[in-house]
């Protein structure tokens, strides 16, 4: 990496490199402090080094709604042992401290974010080295504080969109949402399942003259395949959330060695 | 009291879903359109005579409405001082307050074209009421129970199976009601295309608040006629349970233009500096302005923002956050908020068994401390209407475990 640009401009650095390389951009997912804290910065340079693109890092939450029973677990677990907000942001110091030059988002629910204040917390955010955030219960309609905030300080605000979001929705997020798209697969929350791929890709379809930025996929993709196969849809990013946190119970060689699978899968173009 | 010069809380919510400052729609995407939809659809089915007329008709043939109100007579009388009346849900059928809005909102599932239920529940009431509007209906239903809940309120759990509804045990976080309504959000997440969740109590995200208390109203609207007819006049104070609020919400609603003080009770649990309790509007140190399961409004939490752990004897008050109606309305001192603990409850529950011969709710028995408290300092001509929302068949169980067997 040249530049150091920080923020939305270092997520669409990224993707942009991955076009060039002609490959889908490979984000992926790890709850912070989970299994232990001690193992999170060793599990983010497995994903580094298995060639993820961009790393997203779950914030624990009391009440993951939008988390299937994986994610949920470790959430449960990372709180049980002591994880806090503030030592979410000290371990995403931790992380550009160990050489991780990949663009950093946060995914967390909006309650810490709140309690913490939405303007101090990405002033934090952008301290330690985090690009952009992604708030899974915070539909841009309540989201007005943080996106102010972030607005200031070049931190990208990720918005989702839904297979339930109407086609007037889908314009004013799509045209929102920086850093990237976040494209949710099919109903229902985090984890394993079967993907709708031919309505993915009309969806794909759809949503590119009105995106500003480049679109990813996320929810249900756990295989190497599947993540290849919503490349396929079109999609210009693969975040594989659930199956990474299950790899990284193994510990890092584990977790490297399947990151590299899944970025493996999506070299090559189309 | 009241301010007949500033009414701020008419007309509410507003347009984004809002009580003043509290309210709003914070959920995952996915369930933005279906909020969307079922807002759309209230609205219009609110104006239709059809659906109002097939619901005022199921209230009045099959529920049983309206519901009596009583004077408490021997309970004024040990008491002494004001006369306490209790409004009768524990006579609705299923024994609570809660089939009010079950039954409503099936009426719009149905008209929505859903033919399954999703619905979580704490003391059971809202579970066995959506699985009895769920039979009466011919529709399918889900019920999340927290298997801390699902221990206390083991009748409830036997009857809603009875009722044909398939209970499914909710064993992460604190195995309570607020993780029973995660999972429910998660079901329907999943199932929106089929599935209505009829969230029970005047919470989460916006319709809600809203639809639930609109379904409550109906408890208040029949107080107050009953009230002037009579006692020819209107009480001096409301008195009920908040859990959630809704059975508070449904009370006080259409009191709010009236000069008749209106008294939430939230559950002081084993008081409140002990930190057991869900007194939300109580504890000024935990009991904060947050954002949990789709709604902004008091919710009970650390200061890093995780929800709070919440005791309560009942089931149905132990929750983190209030409705967020109630934290508008005290905010704007139109109604005021004080707790009980679980042993008042207790007396309480013990107090009307002996000089009423009636078994209210433990919910319920929270209300009625209060007003056991407040009678001896009013003169006779007081007049307190407590809610009396539900019976206290369900929660057997539990005082005995308490108290030993008598």
């Amino acid at each position: 990496m040249s530049t150091q640009s920080r923020g939305a401009e270092a997520i669409s650095a990224a993707f942009q490199r991955a076009a060039e390389d002609r490959r889908t951009e490979l984000i992926t997912y790890l709850t912070l402090g989970y299994p232990t804290r001690d193992a999170t910065v060793p599990l983010v340079r497995a994903l580094d080094q298995g060639g993820s693109g961009i790393i997203e890092l779950g914030v624990p939450f009391s009440d993951p709604v939008a988390d299937g029973p994986l994610i949920q677990r470790a959430s449960h677990a990372a709180l049980q042992a002591g994880i806090t907000p503030a030592g979410c942001l000290d371990l995403a110091a931790e992380i550009r401290a160990a050489g991780v030059r990949q663009p950093l988002i946060l995914m967390g629910y909006y309650n810490p974010i709140l309690a913490h204040g939405p303007a101090q917390y990405v002033q934090h955010c952008v301290d330690v080295g985090v690009d952009g955030l992604i708030v899974p219960d915070l539909p841009p309609e309540e989201a007005s504080s943080l996106q102010s905030a972030c607005d200031a300080t070049g931190v990208a605000l990720i918005y989702l969109i839904a297979p339930t979001s109407s086609p007037e929705r889908q314009a004013i997020i799509a045209a929102r949402t920086s850093g990237f798209l976040y494209v949710v697969s099919r109903l229902g929350t985090t984890g394993r399942g079967t993907l709708p791929l031919d309505t993915l890709r009309t969806q794909i379809t759809a949503l590119r003259p009105l995106a500003r930025t480049p679109i990813a996929v996320g929810f249900g993709i756990s295989t190497a395949q599947q993540a290849r196969a919503v490349a396929d849809t079109g999609a210009d990013g693969v975040i594989v959330g659930s199956a990474v946190v299950e790899r990284a119970a193994e510990g890092p060689d584990a977790l490297e060695r399947f990151t590299a699978e899944l970025s493996a899968a999506l070299a090559g173009p189309q | 009291m009241t301010q007949p010069t500033d009414r701020a809380w008419r007309g509410l919510p507003d347009s984004r879903g809002y009580y003043g400052a509290y309210g709003g729609r914070y959920v995952p995407e996915t369930l933005i359109g279906p909020l969307q939809d079922l807002e759309y659809a209230y609205r219009a089915l609110r104006a239709s005579a059809t659906f109002q007329t097939d619901l005022a008709e199921l209230l009045r043939d099959y529920v049983g409405r309206p519901t009596p109100l009583t004077e408490a007579r021997r309970l004024s009388a040990a008491c002494g001082g004001a006369r306490i009346w209790l409004k009768r849900e524990d006579l609705a059928h299923t024994g609570a307050h809660k089939i009010n809005n079950a039954l409503g909102q099936a009426l719009i599932a149905r008209a929505m074209g859903k033919r399954r239920i999703i619905a979580e529940t704490g003391a059971g009431q809202h579970g066995v009421a959506s699985a009895t509007v769920a039979a009466l209906l011919g529709m399918t239903c889900v019920v999340y129970m927290g298997t801390e809940d699902m221990a206390r309120q083991a009748p409830n759990v036997a009857r809603m199976r009875l009722l044909g509804a398939e209970v499914r045990p909710v064993d992460v976080g604190s195995c309570t009601l607020k993780d029973a309504i995660n999972e429910a959000l998660r079901d329907w997440a999943a199932n929106v295309t089929d599935s209505h969740y009829l969230l029970g109590s005047a919470l989460g995200p916006h319709p809600y608040p809203m639809i639930v208390r609109d379904m409550q109203s109906i408890i208040g609207r029949e107080a107050r006629a009953q009230s002037l007819e009579q006692m020819g006049r209107l009480p001096n104070a409301l008195i009920a349970c908040v859990g959630g609020g809704s059975n508070a919400i449904g009370l006080f609603h259409p009191f709010l233009d009236d000069p008749v003080q209106l008294i939430g009770v939230e559950a002081g649990g084993q008081g409140i500096e002990t930190g057991l309790h869900a007194a939300r509007l109580a504890d000024p140190e935990r009991g904060r302005p947050g954002v949990l399961q789709g709604v902004h409004t008091y919710v009970l939490q650390d200061p890093d923002g995780q929800i709070a752990a919440t005791h309560s004897i009942s089931a149905g008050l132990d929750y983190a956050a209030i409705g967020p109606e109630h934290a508008n309305l005290r905010v704007l001192a139109r109604a005021e908020y004080t707790w009980a603990t679980d042993e008042a409850a207790l007396e309480a529950f013990h107090a009307l068994a002996r000089t009423e011969g009636i078994l209210p709710a433990l919910e319920s028995s929270h209300a009625l401390a209060e007003a056991i408290r407040l009678a001896p300092l009013h003169p006779p001509e007081h007049i307190l209407l407590v809610n009396l929302s539900g019976r206290g068949d369900k929660d057997l169980d539990t005082i005995l475990a308490q108290e030993g067997r008598p």
